[in-house]
This record gives structure tokens, C-alpha cells and sequence, in this order.
């Protein structure tokens, strides 16, 4: 009987030390999601230039690039996922992967195979337990991405871009990462990058004031040229963003769970050690008086 | 006279936003400068020094890695990969 009130005692402490270390991860985020944020609104004005520029020459002039083409006959497509470094955010880094994985059996469908390339350690080893192929991964960075990881990134996946597909290359890319809707919502998405479709889904919405009528310095193609490899870098960076904010956000709520399950767990286990205690109690009682009554009589 | 708006970014965020009377900036075939009433452009830069001048006279001068340029009316935009500020000085100009 002893033994079961100790054995609560036990539980009630190992789940406070948990709760403290809960609590621990759930301040740390807070203290970070305003800064991945802070980040994310910093990166806006870069991004809204670069994307109008590259409307302003999309629309003015007919001239092709390699990167605006659609390559077909080519069935080989990179998938660029963005998860998280460390667990304890959730279903963060799982709905991800899901998505992946449904984008994966899409593409197969259609007969298109898919290269994986991977940024957060826990998609990683995803993968890597299942022995599937990672053509490159990044980890290390997720929740502060840095603008010359985005630029290596960006690199690598162009660089497959325009390699032929004998050699490797690369006829697509798409991005599963992490939409930061706000604090409360953050939605996994698929968007497809390359080739890029610059006219539909770049202008952004509500924005009907008319370009002006640019003059091109060198000339069109050559401006072309120098804006999209830094947009597709731009683009990347922001869905780096936006996944590292989504991710805190994540793990701010699920830590916060953690806690409050843990406090119910504490008052669980408290109310069973007492009642323990107090059968205990009651037991040795009765043994008292039944012994005292048996010396009596 | 009127004035350019100026904002020059990076990826990072806004380095500098402000009025100015002057900005100059390395173009890739040659220094480009811009008053207020210039055609709209857009221009590629090469590594070089972007100079914004206020209208006081104040100059800012930022050493740039490349990036572009967009003059829209009297709205400048310098986006740049990298840019490192250059002691400010006052212009005798």
C-alpha cells in the first residue's frame, strides 16, 4: 500500500520537471516569433521591388527566358521541402511531409520523378530512415534562415534547372513549405516555381496603378537576366521565413499544450496519492482496533 | 524643385528611405545619375558606389554588390545584394 502512494509521489515529480522544461520551450519561441517576424516584415520591401521590377519587364516585352519556358519531355522534378530542425512543434513538420508525400504520388502519377531536395533536419532523417534519395539538404538554420542560405539554395536549384536532363537537370520545381497565415493558423502549401509564371499570382492583388512604360538599361534581356535568378532567390527566402516563423508559431502551441496537459496530469496524480495516503491511513487504523479488540476481549 | 524618393534595399530590409535631390549609382554600362523628373528606367548595377545626395547637401554613399535600379516619376528604388555604408560626407558640389 506504501508502495502505491510512493509510486504517485514519483509520477507527480518526473511531470513537473517535464512541465518546467515544456514551459521553457514555449517562452523561448515567443521570444523568437517576434523576431521571425520582424525578419519576415523586414524582407518585404526587397521582395515587393523585385517582384514589381519583374512584372514591369514581363509585361513590357516580348523577350523569352530560360527560366519563363516550360521544358517538356522532361520528367524529372525538383521538390524543394521546408521542415524544421527539432521536434516539439506539433504536427509541424508531419503536415509537411504529408503534403510532400501526397505531391510525390501526384507527380509519379503523371509520370514525373521526383528529386528531393531537403532544408530541416527533421525531414531529413524522414527520409533518410526510409532510404529515400536526397539529391541536397540544408539543416541547421530553420528557425532563423539566413539570406545566403536562401542564395545557396537558390543556386543549387537553378544550377538543376539548367542542366540538361541527361545530366541530372531538372524540368520543375516546386516548394513544400509552411504558409504563416498568423499567430494561430499557419497552412502547408505547394507552390511550383520553375518555370515561373511571372504574369498571374506575381502583380500583387489590388494593385491596379498601370506600370510606367520603362526604359530598359542595358537592354530587356539583359535585365531579365540579372531579376529572375535574385526573385526565384527572393521567393525562396520568404518561404524560408515564412516556414521559420510558422515553425515557432507551431511550437509555441504545442508547448503550451504540453503544459496544460501536464498541470492536469499533476492534480491527477496528486488526487490518487492522496487518496492512497488515505486509505493507507484508514487501514492502519482498523488494524489498531481490531488488534486492540482482539488483546481485549 | 522637387525631390526623388529614395529607398534603397536589400534582403535584409530597408538600408536608407528618405528624400533626396541626386542619386547616382554604377550602371552596368557606365555611372548613372538621376534628378527628379527622370524617365522611368530600369537598369541593371554592377559593383560599384551608390551615392543618394540630400537636398541639404548631405551625401550617403554605400558600397554595392550588384542588384538593379527603378526609377518610377519621382520614385527610386535601389535594390542591391549587399551594400556597405561609406563614411558620409558633405557634398561641395
Amino acid at each position: 500500500m506504501a508502495g502505491q502512494q510512493r509510486v504517485y509521489r514519483q509520477r507527480v515529480r518526473s511531470t513537473q520537471s517535464l512541465k518546467k522544461m515544456f514551459r521553457a520551450q514555449e517562452l523561448i519561441a515567443a521570444s523568437r516569433i517576434g523576431r521571425a517576424r520582424d525578419r519576415m516584415a523586414a524582407a518585404a520591401p526587397y521582395s515587393r521591388a523585385i517582384t514589381r521590377a519583374v512584372s514591369a519587364v514581363a509585361t513590357h516585352s516580348d523577350v523569352t527566358h530560360p527560366l519563363l519556358a516550360e521544358r517538356p519531355g522532361t520528367t524529372r522534378v525538383a521538390v524543394l521541402v521546408v521542415a524544421a530542425d527539432r521536434g516539439m512543434a506539433g504536427a509541424y513538420t508531419a503536415s509537411v511531409i504529408r503534403e510532400t508525400e501526397r505531391l510525390v504520388t501526384r507527380l509519379r502519377e503523371e509520370g514525373k520523378e521526383a528529386v528531393l531536395y531537403v532544408a530541416g533536419r527533421r525531414a531529413e532523417s524522414y527520409f533518410r530512415f526510409r532510404k529515400r534519395e536526397l539529391a541536397a539538404s540544408w539543416t541547421g538554420e530553420s528557425d532563423s534562415p539566413s539570406s545566403e542560405l536562401a542564395e545557396e539554395i537558390a543556386s543549387t536549384l537553378l544550377e538543376a534547372f539548367d542542366t540538361p536532363e541527361a545530366d541530372g537537370g531538372v524540368g520543375e520545381l516546386h516548394i513544400v513549405s509552411t504558409q504563416f497565415v498568423n499567430m494561430v493558423t499557419q497552412r502547408p502549401q505547394i507552390v511550383r516555381m520553375l518555370p515561373l509564371e511571372v504574369v498571374e499570382g506575381v502583380a500583387p492583388a489590388g494593385d491596379h496603378e498601370a506600370l510606367p512604360l520603362y526604359e530598359f538599361e542595358p537592354d530587356p534581356e539583359q535585365v531579365l537576366d540579372a531579376l529572375l535568378p535574385r526573385y526565384v532567390r527572393t521567393r525562396i527566402f520568404a518561404c524560408l521565413l515564412q516556414a521559420a516563423a510558422s515553425e515557432l508559431a507551431a511550437r509555441q502551441r504545442a508547448m503550451h499544450t504540453a503544459t496544460e496537459n501536464a498541470e492536469d496530469l499533476i492534480r491527477t496524480y496528486t488526487r490518487l496519492a492522496n487518496q492512497a495516503r488515505q486509505a493507507e491511513i484508514t487501514q492502519e487504523i482498523s488494524e489498531i482496533v481490531s488488534g486492540a479488540d482482539a488483546l481485549a476481549s | 524643385m522637387a525631390q526623388l524618393e529614395v529607398d534603397l534595399v536589400d534582403t535584409d530590409g530597408t538600408i536608407w528611405s528618405g528624400e533626396a535631390r541626386q542619386v547616382s549609382a554604377p550602371a552596368s554600362d557606365g555611372e548613372i545619375g538621376i534628378l527628379a523628373g527622370h524617365t522611368p528606367v530600369l537598369s541593371v548595377l554592377r559593383h560599384g558606389e551608390v551615392r543618394v545626395i540630400e537636398a541639404g547637401g548631405a551625401v550617403h554613399r554605400w558600397s554595392v554588390e550588384g542588384g538593379f535600379l527603378s526609377v518610377d516619376g519621382d520614385q527610386v528604388t535601389v535594390v542591391v545584394d549587399a551594400a556597405e555604408a561609406v563614411a558620409a560626407g558633405t557634398s561641395g558640389r
